[in-house]
């Protein structure tokens, strides 16, 4: 057979392997997220908070940390995209495009990506003993935010950028301002691609254990106020793993794969609701 | 004796960085007329016809020197008012630009960015411009779907409606049929002769047949300067410079 020939099949198989392996662990992970967890899943899991000794095996679920981990991520993704929007915007249609602020401002926040989550948390336990508040929602709120900020904007960047600019050019020669331009031709072009941004980065922050562990802290009650503790569920998985009780390991897998068909129904959800919202994009 | 056209054109030099893309153009547009901007590509036809309603604006490092008056008005004056200086005049560019809304957005776009809130009053501009254009036929039946599904003639043809939505005097077309096949061309340019007994109209065309078929007075633009410019006949048959002639007869091109 010809070099090349051979040459071309080995490297598809090479690629296709590749392809299967990155399927198969994703798969390998869902597998044992079930197979594991969902005999420990049952009714009482998601709507009873942890009763007396829970952690021991006894009654109770996990509906604290469910609750908390969505009010925080809900809380923090909110906050996130309040200063993430305006940022793209300003980049995309107000700000010169090759200016030195846009760059820095584009690298400051592919670096802020990076950070591990667990400096955020250290930074936002900062901030409370600067502020005097003690772990609680609020300051989970505010920690998430800063963590999932980056991944927000910049994925809305990427996406408001490839706007054609004659499109936002069609929108000024008919007299429209800048602002009337961002917001009601750039956002609903990007509109896609803005959900995506939120949906990613609402998935990243609902995931992370390392930015609360100082920051919301953690609470067997139901969480009621800004200003008291919260449990989430990365933490809800992380206790009950340490567990040497079999019962509560199981339930730690249980946990992950509550946490596992949230963010999956919140995808699907958001998904169709933006397919609604988009059929007038130009393509 | 001051002259009543509606763009007037003073010393215009435009900069890129430095690269000097306008040189010292003065040049008045005669009103209700198709004016055709003719020269090879690069000559800066489209700046000038952008510095018309300052779509130059959002263009990193470019410097502008001179005056463009529109209706006596210096439009590059720190004073003035951009938006509605926009406003006088619809845009037809390269590419028809559907923007993502629905035919009836498109076209109430524009009314509405200017605070035109009420519904019937929408209606009656919507169905108007359609007509304008020629398009009504076409989309009545389906002005709530995405103004992107139609083909590109049409969408070309809405933009036009769109633009002239906004009670526009002039209307300006940078290679509006570029993009279009014959038809659809064909379409476009028999509006602009319809319109033009209304409307100053200013095109931007490297197809020299196209400024044969449409223009009345033509403007030749070399490597940023204005090398002449006249009534459509004069030039076309009887161009003073010799750069002219060897451009319309396909020397240089």
């Amino acid at each position: 057979m010809h070099k090349h020939a051979i040459e071309e099949i080995i490297y598809k198989a090479l690629m296709i392997a590749s392809c299967l392996i990155v399927t198969g662990v994703l798969f390998l992970i869902l597998g044992t997220i079930v197979f594991k967890g969902l005999p420990y899943l049952n009714w009482s899991m998601i709507t009873q908070a942890p009763q007396s000794g829970y952690y021991l095996g006894h009654e109770g679920g996990i509906l604290n940390s469910i609750l908390g981990s969505l009010y925080l991520t809900g809380g923090a993704t909110v906050l996130a995209f309040m200063m993430s929007l305006p940022v793209t915007l300003y980049l995309n249609v107000y700000a010169k495009k090759n200016s030195r602020l846009v760059y820095l401002v584009r690298f400051a926040f592919d670096v802020m990506w990076g950070i591990p989550s667990i400096v955020y948390g250290a930074f936002g336990f900062m901030l409370m003993l600067f502020f005097g508040i003690k772990a609680s929602l609020l300051a989970g709120i505010i920690t998430v935010a800063f963590l999932i900020l980056p991944i927000m904007t910049r994925s809305m960047d990427e996406v408001v950028r490839m706007i054609p600019q004659p499109l936002l050019e069609a929108s000024y020669a008919l007299g429209a301002t800048r602002l009337q331009t961002a917001l009601k031709v750039v956002v609903r072009q990007a509109l896609p691609g803005i959900s995506t941004a939120v949906l990613i980065s609402f998935g990243r922050g609902i995931g992370d254990a390392a930015s609360l562990i100082f920051t919301a802290g953690f609470t067997d009650s139901l969480p009621t106020s800004l200003f008291q503790p919260v449990a989430t569920l990365p933490l809800a998985i992380f206790l009950q793993f340490s567990s040497p009780i079999v019962q509560v390991q199981g339930r730690a897998y249980a946990a992950a794969l509550i946490l596992t068909i949230i963010i999956l129904v919140i995808s699907i959800v958001a998904r169709f609701l933006t397919k609604q919202f988009t059929r007038n994009i130009v393509r | 004796m001051e002259s009543n056209a509606h763009i007037r054109v003073q010393n215009l030099n435009v900069f890129y960085g430095k690269d000097h893309a306008l040189k010292d153009i003065s040049v008045e547009i005669p009103n209700k007329k198709i004016t055709a901007i003719i020269g090879s590509s690069g000559c800066g036809k489209s700046t000038l016809l952008k510095s018309f309603n300052r779509l130059l604006d959002p263009v990193d490092n470019i410097r502008i020197t001179g005056k463009v008056l529109v209706d006596g008005e210096d439009i590059y004056d720190p004073k003035a008012e951009v938006t509605h200086i926009r406003r006088k005049m619809g845009l037809l560019s390269q590419k028809p630009y559907p923007l993502p809304m629905s035919i009836y957005d498109n076209i109430a776009y524009g009314p509405r960015v200017h605070e035109e809130r009420n519904k019937k009053k929408l209606d009656r501009i919507v169905e108007h411009f359609l007509k304008t254009a020629s398009l009504w036929d076409e989309v009545k039946d389906k002005l709530n779907s995405p103004a992107f599904k139609l083909s590109v003639g049409q969408q070309q043809r809405l933009c036009l409606a769109r633009g002239l939505a906004v009670g526009p005097e002039i209307i300006l077309g940078d290679e509006p049929t570029s993009a279009l096949d014959p038809i659809s061309s064909q379409n476009i340019e028999r509006s602009f002769l319809e319109l033009k007994e209304r409307y100053t109209i200013v095109i931007v065309t490297h197809i020299l047949r196209q400024a044969k078929r449409l223009a009345d007075y033509v403007l030749f633009l070399y490597m940023g300067r204005l090398i002449e410019h006249g009534p459509a006949k004069e030039i076309f048959e009887n161009p003073k410079e010799a750069m002219t002639r060897e451009y319309i007869q396909g020397i240089i091109s």
